[in-house]
């Protein structure tokens, strides 16, 4: 392109048109198919002139609600992506055996494995996660808006950037080819020189500043911004779920800033953390990680737990069983989950007493979840037992995970691990637990929490249609893996040669074939519900007769949540003022005080995707440009002080009169 | 967040007349505290935690030489212990600041805010110089993981500090136009927080790698 290298290289760095991959045909299709669709949506906002509304609305807004929701959308965006990866690793391995090599060469097989893991990991669970704990517990605690609620915007834009990285490293270039936790020195600069490891580590990094920083605002929510009267022993177990979550988060996203900003020196600096010479280390990187990872699964699971304490309560038509030992389980989960993380490389061979403590406290943590399971069982017992979609989450999650948790403590055992380590019975157990768990909960929650935030309710017949293919697909995907688990297939593989092995690759990939439909039943639930939208509505803001404060608003709430903060005297706070016989105010409305909306936010999350780009590809000017941008952007916000105003008192009066009207219609 | 009421939301606002339970506060008396300082001492530990895991991959890589220099070999003691004494000054300093601030003497403390700026700004020249030298003598941070390690964690520190001076000079700006109000006030103690934190961890960095590395 240019006559002279050295300008090329200073303007573009390692940057070149072979970088973009058109000589792969799957990802130009895939390419095309991207680009058609970006194309539909772009010009369908164009049309209807939604860019304003889309920006004054939602890009901007510091509401929790509306940050929830966008949390969600992109989660159920990235889904899309990481389970096309899915199905595309159980084609080729249905397929590789002997003489056929499949579809995929091995250096695209690596990518999709690792893009699969990171995808679904950081930017599906995560968000959803995030996403749920957003809309609901300031809700749930009756506040108005979280604690930043800037901080907040600003979050979900890094959430943003990172996964638009890992997208961009489809079209441009390549992703790590080194598996979703990038041990050294596999991922060191001599054995992957390429961009790949670089767009996973800026990818990760920006997200993991979102997601540090939405972990900080909800921990000083929960703690400062309860109502009156919730004191810690009244919040609502999702509340708590999510405290212990963001308490976990923050003090386990630090190690993982610090361990990849050390592989990022390796591999930018050529320092000697990980490297095999000049006395560095690779396992201190698989150490530090798992100190990060292994929370992390706790980070995940948890809140699902929550979600289910207050499903399984509110379709019983009971109080929890055994609130306060819902809540220390919790707590001491949150407390173990930070004296494990070796169990995730016994065969490093760190000696029988190393591994037989990290063992020991590994099966530990079963005992604090069995007895979430019996708590959960025994809020069912003589319950009045209403099997709508939410609950049919529940009930098949713990089956499911019960069967996840049994194989997670069977892989606790040193002696057991060692022949099963890195195998597909790893894969089938951890599969087990993150959808049989977390993606059960959080469709769950989508379920039982969608009617609160857009008015009405999800199709029973499509929700529950998607819940069987889910559930079906899951077992039928899965157990295959155990077995050839324990006939010692490792992971990772992209041909076998024994073709004896072929039926249960050819039954997992019917699995995720089943899960396909439960995707597309999920999809179809969400177009149906809208088109049946007013026969679904929810007027009365309490569709399932529920328990905790989030009902007692309408649905969707106004911006301000509460006209008036509620006064709490129980736990399930919004059962006991429906039995004691709650009045909702109609008059006597002040003004609201809330936050201002704000561009920076969506701004800084963009300049921080120019930076990484320019970090992946070494453009230095581009990388010092974009980088003094986002300083002068940050400081620039710090001068703007009007961050308030005040929802006046006529429009308060206004909404609460429309909702009185609603109400009074019904009756 | 909100601007803060005469009346506030007692133990008495839970029961109404004849002891029937209240269900809202119809007067609006009650208004979270602010979660500032708390947001803001998490985010410190979240800190706190990055400094942690460097300091433990100190200890696991500060022997691995790799037959290049040793703490012996390169730390001058005195230097650092004059670079010390430039932190621990201008955490006085801070702190004089701070006492003038709730005197509500502007003048005085933007003057000892500076003189706190000076002293991190002297902290940091004296860093700068070590390294270059450091490095003029060829000990790297690619040398050796035993200077990797020390590199990235002293370098993290003085980062930490740089930034804290850029914080310091824009507060100091935002203080002279807009004055002493409750968000330039909050913006200062949460810098304190800030500047103190770092001089918590400098103290680790002289006793762990200085200290026990030359004595």
């Amino acid at each position: 392109m240019f006559s002279n290298p050295d300008l090329q290289k200073l303007l573009f760095g390692r940057l070149t048109l072979d970088a973009v991959p058109l000589h792969e045909p799957i990802l130009l299709v895939t390419f095309a198919m991207v680009g058609l669709g970006g194309l539909v949506v772009l010009g369908g906002l164009t049309y209807f002139r939604l860019w304003g509304p889309l920006w004054r609305d939602w890009f901007t807004s510091v509401d929790h609600k509306k940050i929830g929701i966008m949390y969600i959308v992109l989660a159920l965006v990235m889904l899309l992506r990481g389970f096309a990866d899915a199905l595309m690793m159980r084609a080729q391995q249905a397929m590789a055996f002997g003489a056929n090599e499949g579809y995929l060469p091995p250096h695209h097989y690596d990518q999709i494995f690792t893009a699969h893991g990171v995808i679904m990991i950081f930017f599906v669970a995560m968000p959803l996660v995030t996403g749920l704990m957003n809309y609901v517990v300031p809700l749930q605690i009756g506040a108005r808006d979280v604690a930043f609620p800037f901080l907040n915007n600003f979050s979900f834009w890094m959430t943003v950037s990172g996964a638009l990285t890992v997208m961009a490293s489809l079209f441009v270039g390549e992703f790590a080819r080194t598996g979703w936790l990038a041990y050294p020195p596999l991922s060191g600069p001599a054995m992957s020189p390429g961009v790949g490891v670089d767009y996973y580590i800026w990818a990760l990094q920006i997200a993991g500043i979102g997601t540090l920083l939405s972990g900080i605002n909800l921990i000083a929510t929960i703690v400062k911004m309860r109502a009156p009267g919730m004191s810690m022993m009244r919040m609502p177990i999702f509340t708590w779920t999510s405290l212990c979550t963001n308490i976990l988060i923050v003090a386990a996203f630090p190690v993982l800033t610090a361990v990849l900003s050390m592989l990022s020196l390796d591999r930018y600096v050529g320092t000697h953390f990980f490297s095999n010479d000049l006395g560095g280390n690779p396992m201190m990187y698989v150490n530090l990680v798992w100190i990060w990872g292994h929370p992390e699964v706790y980070i995940l699971i948890l809140p699902a737990f929550g979600v289910f304490s207050e499903i399984v309560a509110t379709f019983s038509r009971k109080r929890l069983f055994g609130y306060a030992s819902m809540v220390y389980a919790t707590v001491v989960i949150t407390i173990l989950s930070y004296l494990v993380w070796l169990h995730h490389f016994f065969t490093m061979g760190s000696g029988a007493s190393v591994n037989s403590f990290f063992g020991i406290t590994t099966m530990i943590i079963s005992i604090p979840t069995g007895a979430k399971i019996f708590n959960w069982l025994f809020t069912m017992y003589r319950g009045r037992i209403d099997f709508d979609v939410p609950m049919l989450w529940t009930v098949g999650f713990m089956v499911t995970f019960t069967v996840g948790g049994m194989t997670g403590v069977l892989l606790a055992v040193p002696p057991a691990d060692f022949v099963l380590h890195n195998s597909l019975f790893l894969v089938a157990h951890f599969h087990n637990v993150i959808i049989g768990g977390v993606l059960f909960g959080m469709l769950a929650g989508i379920t039982y929490w969608f009617p609160k935030a857009f008015g009405y309710k999800l199709d029973p017949f499509w929700g529950k249609t998607s819940f069987w293919f889910w559930l079906t697909g899951f077992w039928f995907a899965f157990m295959p893996l155990y077995i050839l688990g324990l006939m010692g297939v490792t992971r990772r593989v992209q041909h076998f040669d024994d073709p004896s092995l072929q039926i249960w690759f050819v039954i997992a990939a019917f699995g995720a074939f089943l899960i396909l439909l439960g995707i597309a039943s999920f999809i179809v639930t969400l177009v149906v519900s809208f088109l049946r939208r007013e026969e679904l509505r929810d007027l009365t803001g309490d569709p399932w007769n529920g328990r905790t404060l989030e009902w007692a608003t309408s649905s969707p709430p106004p911006d301000y949540n509460f006209a008036f903060t509620p006064v709490v005297h129980d736990h399930d706070a919004w059962w006991d003022m429906k039995k004691r016989g709650y009045v909702r105010p109609v008059s006597g409305f002040n003004k609201i005080h809330m936050p201002r909306s704000t561009a920076a936010g969506i701004i800084l999350g963009m300049l921080s995707i120019v930076f990484s780009f320019a970090m992946i590809w070494y453009i230095w000017w581009l990388a010092a440009l974009s980088f003094v941008a986002l300083a002068v952007v940050t400081i620039g916000h710090t001068f703007n002080y009007a961050r308030d105003f005040y929802i006046p008192v006529d429009e308060v009066v206004r909404t609460e009169n429309a909702r009185t009207a609603l109400l009074a219609e019904r009756v | 967040m909100a601007a803060h009421s005469t009346a506030a939301f007692t133990a008495d606002d839970f029961k109404g007349p004849g002891d029937t339970p209240v269900f809202h506060d119809a007067q609006g008396k009650h208004h979270p505290e602010g979660g500032t300082m708390l947001g803001f001492w998490l985010y410190l530990m979240s800190d706190c935690l990055i400094f942690a895991a460097l300091f433990a991959v100190y200890a696991v890589l500060g022997r691995n030489y790799a037959a290049g220099p040793s703490p012996k070999d390169l730390f001058d003691l005195k230097l650092v212990a004059l670079n010390t004494s430039m932190l621990l000054f201008s955490s006085i300093t801070y702190g004089f600041a701070m006492l003038e601030m709730e005197k509500e003497k502007q003048g005085r403390m933007l003057l000892w805010l500076g003189v706190t700026g000076l002293f991190g700004l002297c902290f940091i020249g004296l860093e700068l110089y070590e390294f270059h030298h450091l490095i003029h003598e060829g000990a790297t941070p690619q040398r050796s993981a035993f200077l990797s390690a020390f590199f990235t964690l002293v370098g993290t520190h003085g980062l930490h500090v740089s930034l804290g001076i850029v914080w310091l000079v824009i507060l100091m700006i935002q203080v002279q136009m807009r004055g002493l109000g409750d968000e330039n006030k909050r913006r200062l103690m949460c810098l304190s927080m800030f500047w103190h934190f770092l001089d918590v961890v400098w103290i680790g960095v002289f006793t762990f790698v200085y200290l026990m590395g030359v004595l």
